[in-house]
């Protein structure tokens, strides 16, 4: 039925995999949670809480973090097994510049790839070329520059890198702040200045241009990095995020069904701060977390990319 | 006309929905509350996930008195997800969704396939052709003697009217073209004002 639909339609003008189309499902999960899980049990507890989406891999980041070692796309049956168990959209991470891996993925059906510093990058100096394909892509970023680089090779979600694997939110507020702030001084720039911006941010002049017109980022901007609580999705959302990730700090945390939903309504409610006393109380424990000055620079996620 | 449009914005495409209302001239009010609700004269439900939507829908108090205001005629527009929740019936959804059976259409979820099958077509309206955007879109498999099919994809009904409650399976949030919302506000909202 859909493969006739889209002979029939072919003659008039329909076609799959446009930048609208891919972007489009992104706004689909703006006010949303799309949580870590690493089998279908999992996906199942993360659907029954509220998630907007599911992000399939073998090991949360906290876990890759421990373990060390090269990290990779996951196995095609436990992102099938995923896909299989729920209904609302599975997206998976491929390394950094691993088309060949993306490529594999899209033949899987999944509905969102993220091209992501948490795995270990295969190319050290190209991402991926996302325009090359139908199924959409989002990439994470530290600051202007990097999210509207993203952008340029096909991206159609920019998340905050943040610290994966960290329960710390610190750098994921560096990240939004970095982006936000320059947004908001692009568009107070003139002409003459936006040159100079584009210049600043290696990025290209277009899409500055585009900004100072809009007033706001090409494609939305989503928290990730860092979430362990309902107060630190919140506080992403306040910042300007549009929806948040949450990785290893939903089933790292002592009892994770409970914290998945308090973390949903919080992102739902992220000004309400009568619900967020509501829903923060008696979660346990969350993610013990790590200080950003207990990683050394290797180990840094955030500082892959380029 | 000087009606305020509430947009839901539990989750999903709300940001897109409420500028394309403002655009039209309107105050828009985002709605994730009960009492934010008892501010607008009619309500746009945006395409997301409808079974993050049911949830949050229980869990704000939202569920029955949006019930109670489509009960009372409030008018209602149900894009994607907003059209699954407005359905009479729900093929392929979560044995615990909820829905508020305010329109007779059978819709089956995620129906025209995953996001590598999402298409943008041209959709056939009394206005005119409109640029439809069709995301992991439901299928309206089954149309009630009372709905009216007021625009289709080739042969398929894909926008369908029953008194005040209007569904699409696309996202004309994302067409940057009002007319739709246009349709809604002035033959739906007018029409029982005056």
């Amino acid at each position: 039925m859909v493969d006739s639909l889209l002979g029939m339609t072919s003659t008039n003008g329909s076609s799959v995999g446009t930048q609208r189309v891919k972007r489009g499902l992104a706004e689909m999960l703006k006010g949303g949670v799309i949580m870590d899980v690493v089998n279908a049990e999992q996906a199942k507890i993360a659907e029954d809480a509220g998630a907007c989406a599911v992000m399939a891999l073998e090991r949360v980041p906290a876990d890759i973090r421990r373990d060390g070692g090269v990290a990779r796309m996951s196995d095609p049956q436990m992102i099938e097994d995923i896909k299989a168990a729920v209904t609302i959209p599975v997206m998976a991470k491929v390394r950094i510049g691993h088309f060949v891996e993306a490529q594999i993925l899209e033949s899987l059906g999944v509905d969102f790839i993220d091209e992501s510093e948490v795995l270990t990058p295969a190319d050290e100096t190209h991402h991926i070329d996302k325009f090359a394909f139908t199924v959409p892509f989002v990439c994470g970023a530290t600051n202007l520059g990097e999210a509207l680089r993203r952008v340029s090779e096909g991206a159609c979600m920019i998340r905050s890198k943040g610290e994966a694997g960290t329960g710390n939110i610190v750098e994921a507020v560096r990240h939004l702040r970095n982006i936000f702030g320059d947004i908001r001084k692009i568009t107070q720039a003139d002409n003459a200045e936006l040159f100079q911006w584009a210049k600043t941010l290696q990025a290209p002049l277009g899409l500055v241009q585009e900004i100072a017109e809009t007033g706001k980022f090409p494609v939305p901007i989503f928290c990730a990095g860092g979430i362990a609580t309902p107060a630190d999705a919140a506080l992403a959302m306040q910042l300007g995020g549009e929806a948040v990730f949450v990785g290893s700090g939903i089933f790292k945390s002592d009892d994770p069904a409970p914290r998945a939903k308090a973390i949903v309504e919080a992102t739902t409610h992220f000004r309400d701060a009568n619900v967020l006393a509501r829903v923060s109380r008696g979660l346990g424990a969350p993610m013990t977390g790590i200080a950003m000055d207990e990683i050394n620079g290797t180990q840094r996620f955030a500082e892959r990319g380029w | 006309m000087n009606a305020t449009v509430g947009v839901l914005a539990l989750q999903g495409a709300f940001a897109a929905h409420a500028e394309c209302v403002a655009s039209l001239g309107l105050s828009v009010v985002e709605v994730r509350t009960p009492e934010q609700l008892k501010t607008v004269d009619a309500l746009v439900m945006p395409g997301g996930e409808s079974s993050t939507m049911s949830q949050l829908l229980l869990s704000s108090g939202l569920f029955d008195a949006i019930a109670q205001r489509i009960d009372a005629d409030m008018p209602v527009f149900g894009t994607c997800a907003g059209m699954i929740l407005l359905a009479s019936e729900v093929l392929d959804g979560r044995s615990d969704q909820r829905s508020f059976a305010a329109i007779d259409i059978s819709v089956r979820r995620n129906a025209f396939g995953r996001q590598i099958d999402s298409f943008e077509a041209s959709i056939e309206m009394p206005f005119g052709d409109f640029h439809g955007v069709f995301i992991r879109a439901p299928r309206i498999e089954r149309v009630g003697a009372a709905v009216e099919v007021i625009g289709r994809l080739g042969d398929e009904p894909v926008l369908v009217r029953q008194g005040n409650v209007l569904a699409a399976s696309f996202h004309p949030e994302l067409s940057g073209d009002a007319r739709l919302h246009e349709y809604f506000l002035t033959t739906m909202t007018t029409a029982r004002k005056v």
